[in-house]
């Protein structure tokens, strides 16, 4: 099965975030990048369908300037077969324009699977795959934890809130990955030196023009701070009569 | 360009989401911005069509009622197939929620149409030309202002972002054809079943029950589902810890990873508060915490805390939400 996965580079979540003085961007000072959470469940499901298959090809996909082929080499160290980098300097908010170039680059080699993340962790849209899919005239189910396939037909499962689905869909398809599939493995030392021969072609992204446009960026509102109202169980009845008089959601 | 809005208008096993009537409610706030008409457009198997009079009393000129046998099941292809020749009869903007099943259709609809989607917004201004939104992102630590130029704009709102606005209008009901055969979409949903066991889910409940691993094992969700209960408009959460254990379906799972929630009142039982937790409901209106550790980092963002057993604290609550529900 020949499967490409399109992994974004992201910053790591777990830290303050500061607003570059440009006002619609991130200060990228000081922050570590990765691959985005869902993407690298998405790499991790589709490398253990190549070794169970014992057969077949991973292929990643990025887009951006050059400090995504990082992104691209930590994806082959933790086993993809090669890369593909979508050079762009600048990256458009818009979703309907990286959809376009990746459309563009999928179209016509022979991909049985493609994988994205459910959504990307900082941009979070949650709409490049099923865009991507829509331009290649391909099926798409989103947002799916299970995966298993009989013959040429994926069956997977797709959270809902508080409830799933259960989805089939024939090969060739698009499939956007939700957590729970798979944790990502971390590479070997093995995997880090193989990384850095396996190829990794560049080539210019062929993005649309952008008419989803960030204006602004700015941290939300503190919440005020915590407040113990007490221990233990004799405090109930003050939550109760708080939750009532003073928030009123009872 | 048309000043009319169109509003997905969800459903699932027959009965309309609440998600319907808040995307009715954002796009009518649109519309009358331009003066405008709200079109809500409601998918499902033949007899679907009786909700309408609940889409017009919320704001709805007229409700396009699309009823097929194979609407029984989310049939995502068919009914993205269907909104975007729909939209052909020109529209201004595509409001849909940015549920599971809203995000599954805004960008297949974006993409057909060749526009972009602005996801999750929580608040939305329109002028006569461009609609811009708030997105959360960054696990909810930056707020981004994203203007849409193109036309039509596609835009789906979080739950609980606009609340459904009673404003009557006539709800006038016409009747539409699925585009090409929904029995012969590639994609199949073949079952839906719910894994929650209270009666509302995460998506819709205004007030939320979480547990962490600090209730001990999963038998002892009941005592979490019994506070639900006592509460009744209250559905079950957990964080990924649980998830991870199997205590609970992932569906429940809420956080950086899991869904992203705002409910009125958010009650974490044995939840340690850890960064990926509070991304997915650090925006709830009113947060309650239980933990036995005064030090737990989900006290900083809790409004109530108690410090405790949450073993024993909780049958205590339940006894006392029941008392003042049925004392009104
Ligand atoms: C290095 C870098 C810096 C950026 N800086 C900014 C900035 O400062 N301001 C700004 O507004 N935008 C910036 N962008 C662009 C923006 O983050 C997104 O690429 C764009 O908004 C689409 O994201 P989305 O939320 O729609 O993605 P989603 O639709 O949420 O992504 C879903 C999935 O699509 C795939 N995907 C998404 N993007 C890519 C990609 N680039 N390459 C390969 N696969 C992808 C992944 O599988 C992902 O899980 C930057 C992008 C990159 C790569
Ligand atoms: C990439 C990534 C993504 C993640 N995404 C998510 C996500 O989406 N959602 C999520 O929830 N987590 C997520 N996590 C995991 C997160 O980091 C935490 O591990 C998890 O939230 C902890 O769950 P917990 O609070 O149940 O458990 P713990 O952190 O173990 O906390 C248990 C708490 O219970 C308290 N306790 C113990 N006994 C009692 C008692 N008898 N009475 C009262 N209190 C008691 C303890 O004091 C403690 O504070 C993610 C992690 C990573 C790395």
């Amino acid at each position: 099965m020949k499967i490409a996965v399109c992994i974004k580079r992201v910053p790591d979540m777990d830290v303050r975030f500061k607003i570059a003085p440009s006002g619609t961007a991130v200060d990228e000072s000081g922050l570590k990048f990765d691959i985005s959470d869902f993407d690298g469940y998405a790499v991790e499901a589709a490398l253990q369908i190549r070794e169970k298959l014992n057969a077949g090809e991973v292929v990643v996909i990025s887009l951006g300037p050059d400090v995504v082929q990082e992104t691209l080499r930590k994806a082959m160290s933790m086993g993809a077969d090669r890369a593909v980098q979508l050079k762009a300097e600048t990256i458009p908010a818009d979703s309907y324009a990286i959809a376009t170039a990746l459309a563009a680059e999928l179209q016509g080699g022979g991909y049985d699977l493609i994988l994205f993340g459910r959504m990307s962790i900082d941009t979070a849209h949650g709409a490049t795959g099923a865009m991507t899919a829509e331009l290649l005239g391909l099926p798409v189910v989103n947002a799916i934890s299970k995966l298993e396939f009989d013959g040429g037909t994926a069956k997977m499962r797709r959270e809902l809130e508080g409830a799933y689905e259960l989805v089939e869909c024939a090969l060739p398809a698009v499939v956007t990955i939700d957590e729970g599939i798979a944790r990502p493995r971390y590479p070997s030392l093995k995997g880090i030196m193989a990384a850095k021969k396996k190829p990794l072609e560049i080539r210019p992204a062929q993005l649309a023009e952008p008419r989803l446009v960030l204006d602004a960026m700015a941290l939300p509102p503190e919440r005020s701070a915590g407040r113990i109202i007490g221990e233990g169980s004799a405090v109930v009845p003050e939550l109760v009569r708080l939750l009532k008089e003073e928030a009123k959601v009872l | 360009m048309s000043n009319n809005v169109l509003a997905f208008a969800e459903s699932r096993g027959g009965d309309l989401r609440r998600a319907a009537l808040e995307a009715v409610t954002a796009a009518r706030a649109i519309a009358d911005v331009r003066g405008g008409a709200v079109h809500a457009i409601l998918f499902g198997a033949p007899g679907i069509g009786a909700h309408a009079p609940r889409l017009g009393a919320h704001g709805a000129d007229s409700v396009i009622v699309v009823e097929h046998a194979a609407f029984a099941q989310n049939n995502p292809e068919a009914v993205a197939a269907t909104i975007a020749a729909h939209m052909g009869r020109g529209y201004g903007a595509l409001i849909c929620p940015a549920s599971a099943t809203g995000k599954d259709i805004a960008p297949r609809v974006a993409a057909k149409l060749q526009v972009p989607v602005a996801s999750d917004a929580v608040a939305m201004t329109a002028n006569a030309a461009s609609i811009t939104v708030t997105h959360p992102g960054y696990t909810g630590k930056i707020l981004q202002t994203l203007t849409l130029t193109a036309t039509p704009a596609v835009v789906s709102v979080r739950p609980g972002s606009f609340l459904p606005k009673e404003n009557a209008k006539a709800g006038a009901v016409e009747v539409l054809a699925p585009v090409g055969d929904p029995a012969a979409s590639r994609v199949k949903v073949t079952e839906t079943a719910t894994g929650n066991t209270a009666k509302l889910d995460l998506g819709e409940a205004p007030v939320i029950i979480s547990g962490g691993r600090g209730l001990k094992e999963a038998a002892n969700f009941t005592l979490v589902e019994e506070l639900a209960a006592a509460f009744g408009n209250a559905a079950v959460g957990a964080t990924r810890a649980v998830t991870d254990d199997g205590w609970r379906p992932h569906a429940d799972q809420i956080g950086q990873t899991g869904r992203l929630v705002s409910p009125d009142l958010y009650i974490a039982c044995g939840i340690s508060g850890a960064i990926q937790h509070l991304a997915g409901m650090r925006t709830s209106k009113t947060i309650v915490a239980i933990n036995k550790d005064k030090e737990a980092p989900i006290f900083k963002i809790a409004d109530y805390g108690i410090v405790g057993d949450v073993l024993e604290i909780l049958p205590v609550l339940t006894a006392a939400v029941k008392q003042a529900k049925a004392s009104g």
